[in-house]
């Protein structure tokens, strides 16, 4: 095993190009676990930490622009919070401070998880992922990014190097539940925006399916839509919960969160 | 085997280290530097026993890979005493009995410097929440709570 340590966002497409097999590790909480336990074993790390271009964020009118090494912790702090508060919601209930001090959005996405906690907040702000290789650069709506559990659209020798979110432009909240309020893994989760331009209720569950989900349905529409998003999970029994659990719970969850949406 | 080689400050004292690729930050620290403070439970982030200051940020080192650290510095339980004598957050757990097996200890004290370096007289919502991180098998976090307000007060 090898581990490249670019410097520069174009050396670590280089090497990337060079070595596609090479797996990227910026703060470590998803990848050094799987080494830890020799669950994987890869020909080569590629040590994204040294990149600086990777680091922030910004805002460009509406848009908020995260660098794929945004962490947690950087998502819970002022302004940023002010500008996607169910991103730092969620972000406060990431593992413990020594997890959200390490984890980063953009590896939330590479990982790929139905249960990233990340991911929901970005579905309700419609996130668009940056990806670049030495062939150039695309970006792919998150929801086209996540193709399966663990599973997402990254090509040979791509990274991913930001997402682009819509600031909020009403309340927002997201909401999780677990068996306890710190280093939990979601049974479900949610995240809930009321847009009020488009007068819009627009909502996105996880750990409920497959990959993360979005319901969207005019205000007008607000009586049935827990029961829409409960619907539109495909959840399944395992480990953490039952199906029917996670159903109901997300029906609950998506009531509250109306409630304080919209209070 | 030892294919990478990685220098890192700690405790405010350069070291070298050859190590594998694959390698945590704290298995560097403990079999390579001879600092064991820095305890190895879970490997998985979970119990916070690890904890060390990597750049002045709380991080667990099993989930640090050993390059990462390289030109880089860190603090460890044992670096956080100043000539020779205890910090005041390991003075503040003695006085209290918040030690019963002593193994959470180190990564709950270096959590509780790093806590009261950021925030001096946190709520206790406030220490909850920073020490949610860190378990304590012996269930003595009652007396973990009296440490942490002491040191605070102190």
């Amino acid at each position: 095993m090898d581990v490249l340590t670019p410097r520069t966002l174009d050396e670590a497409l280089r090497l990337k190009a060079e070595r596609p097999d090479a797996v990227p590790i910026q703060g470590g909480t998803d990848v050094m676990v799987e080494l830890n336990f020799d669950r994987a074993r890869p020909s080569a790390l590629l040590n994204l930490s040294e990149v600086a271009e990777l680091r922030g964020w910004s805002r460009e009118n509406g848009t908020i622009r995260l660098g794929a090494a945004l962490t947690y912790t950087e998502a819970m702090e002022m302004p940023l919070a002010d500008a996607l508060p169910a991103l730092a919601e969620a972000s406060r209930t990431v593992g413990g401070p020594q997890i959200r001090n390490r984890g980063t959005v953009g590896g939330n996405l590479g990982t790929a998880s139905p249960a990233g906690d990340a991911l929901p907040p970005l579905l309700i702000g419609d996130a668009v992922v940056e990806l670049a290789s030495l062939r150039g650069e695309r970006a792919v709506p998150v929801a086209a990014f996540l193709t399966g559990p663990r599973q997402n659209a990254l090509a040979d020798g791509e990274l991913i190097v930001g997402v682009r979110v819509r600031a909020a432009d009403g309340p927002q909240t997201f909401m999780k539940v677990g068996p306890r309020n710190a280093m939990v893994i979601s049974v479900v989760s949610l995240a809930l925006t009321v847009d009020h331009d488009g007068a819009e209720i627009r909502a996105a569950f996880g750990s409920a399916g497959p990959v993360v989900g979005l319901v969207t349905a005019p205000l007008a529409e607000l009586d049935g839509f827990p029961e829409r998003v409960s619907a539109a999970a495909s959840p399944i029994d395992d480990v953490r919960g039952s199906a029917a659990y996670r159903r109901h719970s997300l029906r609950v969850l998506t009531e509250r969160a109306l409630e304080r949406c919209l209070q | 085997m030892l294919a990478v080689r990685v220098e890192l400050t700690v405790n405010g004292e350069r070291h070298e280290a050859d190590v594998w690729a694959g390698e945590s930050l704290l298995y560097v620290l403990r079999e390579r530097l001879g600092l064991p403070g820095s305890k190895n439970a879970c490997e998985q982030g979970e119990c916070g026993s690890c904890s060390v200051l990597l750049d002045g940020k709380l991080v667990c080192a099993c989930l640090v890979l050993a390059a990462q650290a390289d030109g880089h510095e860190l603090v460890t339980v044992e670096g956080l005493g100043q000539d020779g004598g205890l910090h005041a957050v390991q003075d503040a757990f003695t006085e209290t009995g918040a030690v019963q097996c002593g193994f959470c200890t180190p990564g709950l004290i270096v959590a509780t410097a790093d806590l009261l370096a950021r925030n001096p007289s946190p709520s206790d919502d406030e220490i909850r929440e920073a020490l949610s991180g860190n378990l304590c098998r012996c269930t003595g976090y009652a007396k973990i709570f009296d440490a942490v307000r002491l040191a605070a007060g102190s």
